[in-house]
Order: structure tokens, then sequence, then C-alpha cells
């Protein structure tokens, strides 16, 4: 659990130059995985490992963070893969959000390309990484919420060896996981979707370079009738302290006949499962009803390209 | 602030606009101010301290990144292009033509990092609708032009580029 060390107002900074500048600190670059876990044991717990520093460096340019050692892992070779056969999908922790959604996986399972692309903008995309996004414990982040629909593990290594995790117990709670103290993400895992199985991820935010108000996924398994539910998964991002997975919302539809009545059952117990919080982009009450409008949307599209059909999308901004 | 007291300077070296450059600086020094302080290359500009704003957008290794949220030492033995390196041979790279040309600039704060991630945005596809354009630059504000000549400047530009594949622009 590394949470209680990661905001620290601590005292001003006595710092005369600019203040863009983050806290002093080391900087060491991993060849390895294995050298990144022994130097992040060596360095003790103010070391961080960095990979695509779009999380980190915010945070360390506005002195949340004051690291004393980075551990840079964005170099080391064969973790950033993005591969599947007839049951699995692999992607390395390093994928950056850019490369994920360019490439042909995202083509095969679009609500994945849903995901990707619709992460902040361009150049955050070029740069942040899906293991990044799910160290990073951050509610708004949207990998979490992606792979919570499509029931995802999380692939770690650490000193003590390689372990994998259940999305549902990795993310713990705001800004912490089950990460130990110098073991990483290497990758995520998820089982390929069956026939008759799609599914859509849709968020909404204020503009390109901003969080998600809100954000819902929808994984969706017709039933050979092609009208009824067979299974269905629902997850919702930025919609409390941690991704939330919706199981009330899915028994409303799973077994079910797919109408305006169970679609709308469904979205209201999924609003009725979140806790957003009040911030900058909305109280509660607006994303809640956001939330209501994304999660029938996604079951939606889900529906179309359970169909076959092409729906393109992303996230919604002015 | 952590007790740190003595820091190592790394060593970065880069290929920037084609030219090899090398400095030693301190761990915590961002690409932008590399670029700008310890380069002198000022048309790189900071426009935020969140990441927000784009102005500070360059090319790494051909792909665009906010440099205010890159450090200097991450970009060791990389190549880097920034406005500077558009201009060849006394030659204005088409879509600064084309920015000039439809009013796609006022204070021009913005500008250089528009460049570089329609740059971008042009390598990877040559021929944007405008809600790829408009997508391409979601990263990148601008607070005076309203966009529609940015818009339409990459527009024009787009169509240069495709027409005049012989205008001698390498990039
Ligand atoms: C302007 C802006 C807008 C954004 N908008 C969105 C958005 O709409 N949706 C969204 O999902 N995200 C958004 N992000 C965040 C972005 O997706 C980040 O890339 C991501 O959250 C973190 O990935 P990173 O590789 O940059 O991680 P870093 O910043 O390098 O690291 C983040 C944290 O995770 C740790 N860490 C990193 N990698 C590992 C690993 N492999 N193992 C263990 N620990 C690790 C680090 O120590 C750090 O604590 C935005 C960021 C910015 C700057
Ligand atoms: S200076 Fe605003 S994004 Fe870099
Ligand atoms: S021209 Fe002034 S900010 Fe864009």
């Amino acid at each position: 659990m590394l949470s209680s060390q990661r905001f620290r107002f601590d005292g001003e900074s006595t710092d005369s130059e600019t203040t863009m500048y983050p806290a002093p600190f080391r900087y060491h670059r991993a060849g390895s995985a294995d050298e990144a876990i022994s130097l992040l044991a060596e360095l003790g717990d103010g070391a961080r490992p960095l990979a695509g520093g779009q999380t980190l460096l915010v945070w360390m340019k506005l002195r949340f963070d004051e690291p004393t050692d980075l551990v840079d892992i964005a170099r080391i070779p064969n973790l950033s893969s993005i591969e599947h056969d007839d049951h699995q999908v692999r992607i390395g922790a390093l994928a950056t959000h850019g490369r994920i959604a360019a490439s042909p996986l995202a083509r095969l399972i679009p609500i994945v390309h849903d995901c990707a692309n619709g992460i902040a903008d361009r150049q955050v995309r070029s740069r942040g990484t899906i293991g990044g996004s799910l160290a990073a414990g951050d509610p708004s982040c949207d990998w979490p919420a992606l792979l919570h629909t499509l029931d995802a593990e999380v692939l770690c290594q650490g000193p003590d060896g390689e372990r994998t995790i259940g999305i549902g117990d990795f993310v713990e709670d705001l800004y912490a996981t089950a990460l130990q103290e110098g073991e990483l993400v290497t990758g995520i895992r998820f089982a390929l979707p069956p026939a008759r199985s799609a599914g859509a991820y849709v968020g909404f935010k204020r503009c390109a370079p901003a969080y998600p108000t809100a954000s819902a996924g929808v994984q969706l398994t017709l039933a050979e009738d092609a009208d009824t539910c067979a299974d269905v998964r629902i997850a919702l991002g930025s919609a409390g302290l941690t991704p939330i997975h919706a199981t009330a919302a899915e028994a409303e539809l799973r077994g079910q006949a797919l109408n305006e009545t169970t679609i709308e059952r469904a979205a209201e117990a999924a609003v009725a499962a979140s806790d957003p919080v009040d911030d900058q982009r909305g109280s509660p009450a607006f994303k809640r009803a956001m939330l209501r409008v994304l999660v029938r949307r996604a079951v939606g599209i889900a529906i179309r390209r359970c169909n076959g059909e092409s729906v393109e999308h992303s996230h919604e901004y002015y | 602030m952590n007790t740190i007291e003595i820091i190592e300077k790394v060593s970065v070296e880069v290929t920037i606009n084609g030219q090899r450059q090398r400095r030693d600086v301190e761990p915590r020094m961002l690409l932008v101010q590399f670029i700008r302080d310890e380069l002198r290359l000022t048309g790189t500009h900071i426009g935020c301290d969140t990441t927000y704003c784009g102005a500070c957008t360059v090319l790494l290794n051909g792909e665009p990144v906010k440099s205010c949220t890159v450090l200097a030492a991450q970009a060791d033995q990389c190549e880097i292009l920034t406005v500077e390196g558009l201009e060849q041979d006394g030659k204005l790279h088409p879509l600064q033509e084309a920015f000039a040309e439809h009013h796609g600039l006022q204070c021009g704060y913005c500008t250089p990092g528009m460049l570089m991630s329609s740059v971008a945005l042009l390598a990877d596809n040559p021929s944007p609708g405008r809600k790829e354009i408009r997508k391409g630059i979601a990263g990148n504000l601008c607070r005076c032009t309203g966009y529609h000549n940015i818009f339409k400047a990459v527009e024009a530009a787009a169509e240069e580029m495709r027409e005049g594949a012989d205008h001698g622009h390498q990039i």
C-alpha cells in the first residue's frame, strides 16, 4: 500500500528557481525488470518507478509528490508488446495509449480502441502507459474501468517474484493499489471475448486534455436468439473513489430480453451503485445524470457491435 | 521538501533539428527547459504548469509530446524536432506558410505547439477531415483565433503537401 506517501504538502518549497521544476531527485535508468525491482528495493520508500510520466511528473511539478529517486522503466525491453492468441489478450505495462489505439488488437476489439483513443490528447497518448494508468490508482483513469469491464488480471513482479492479481483486488482505494513496495506491473491479460460478445466504453469529458467527468464500460454477450442478454459486465469510471463494478446493473440484464425497460433499469442500478465526488468536473447529481446516459449509450453501442455493425466511438467532449 | 543534498548531474545527448547536442543537467530538468535554456531554442513555449495547453509540443522520435512533462533525461539519445527545425533551406514549411496565409495565428503564443501537432497529424494522416483535425490538435489550446482559421490552415497545408510532393520539405 503506497498511498500514504503520495500526497505530501509538508512545508513550502524553498526553491527560488522556476516553480515548474519538480523538487530534486536522483535519476536511474533500469535495463530490465529485475534491475528496476532491485533498485527500488535498495532505494527504499522515497523511490518511484517512472513510466510515461504523464501522471507522476504532473504531480511532481505541482509538488504533490517529492520522490528522492526515480527509476526510469520506460526503456525496459519486452514490456510493451500487444498480443493475443485464440483465447487470451496480453498487453505489456509499457505499451502507450497511442500504440494500443493504433494496434491491430484495437481494431479486433473495438472497446479497447474506445478507451485507448479517448484518453487525453495525442501528446499524452504518445507517452502515457497502461501500466502507469493502473499503478496510479486514480479513479479518473480510464484503463482501470475498462479492465474491470473486461474482467482482466494484472501481472506483477516484485522482490518476492511474480503474481497475478484480479482487477477487482488490484485497485484498493483512492490512489492505493495492491502493489507492494518495489513491485512493478508488468502487464495485463484478459480472455478474448467469445463470439456474439462485444463491448463499448464511453466517457464524457470537458475537453481532450481533461480526465472524464464520468465513464461507463459495457461488455455484452448475446444469447442465440440475439435478443436476450446471455452475459454482461458493467463498470463505471470517475464514479467514486475506485472504479465501480456495477453488479446490480448486470443482474438487471443477465438472462433478460434487451429492451428500453431492461436497459433503463440497468442504467438506474448502475447510478445507484455510483458514489461520485463533488469536484470541478461537476456535482454528484450532474455526474449521476451523466452516468445514466452513458450506461444506456454503452449498452446500445455494444448491442449494435454484437450484431456485427461497425460503430466508431470515443470519449465525447465539446 | 525531501532532503537530498548531492544530486549528480545526468548526461543528456540528443539530436535536435538534425544537430547533435550534449549537456550535463540536473535530473529534474524538464525537456522544455533543456530546449529553451540549455540549447537556447526559444521557439518552444511554456503556457501552463499542468500539461494542459500544448504550447510546449515538440516531436520526440517523431511523436508529439508535451515537453514540459518529459524529463530531459528521458530524452537522452532521442531525436527531437522543434519549430525551429521546420524551415528548410530558408523556406518555410507548408504548414507555416498556410498559418500565415489563413490567419491561423494572432498573438502567436500557441503557434509553435500548434504547428508541431499539425506536423504529427499530417504525418499520420495526409488528408484529415475537419473532425480528424479537431481531434489531432485537441491537446493544443489557443486563446485568440477560435480555431477556425487554424483548421483552414491545416486543410490548406495538407492539400499543398499532397499536391506539391516535390516542394522539397523532408518533414
Ligand atoms: C493532460 C492530461 C490528461 C489526461 N487525461 C486522461 C484521461 O482522459 N484518461 C486517463 O485514463 N488518463 C488520463 N491522463 C493520465 C494518463 O493516462 C497517464 O498516462 C497515466 O495515468 C499514467 O501512465 P504513465 O505511464 O504516464 O505513468 P507515470 O506517470 O510514469 O506513473 C504513474 C504512477 O504509477 C507508477 N508506475 C508507473 N508505471 C508503473 C509500473 N509498470 N509498475 C508499477 N508502478 C508504476 C509510478 O511510480 C507513479 O506512481 C491524463 C494525463 C494528462 C497529463
Ligand atoms: S506548457 Fe502547457 S502543456 Fe506544456
Ligand atoms: S494565437 Fe494567441 S493563443 Fe493562439
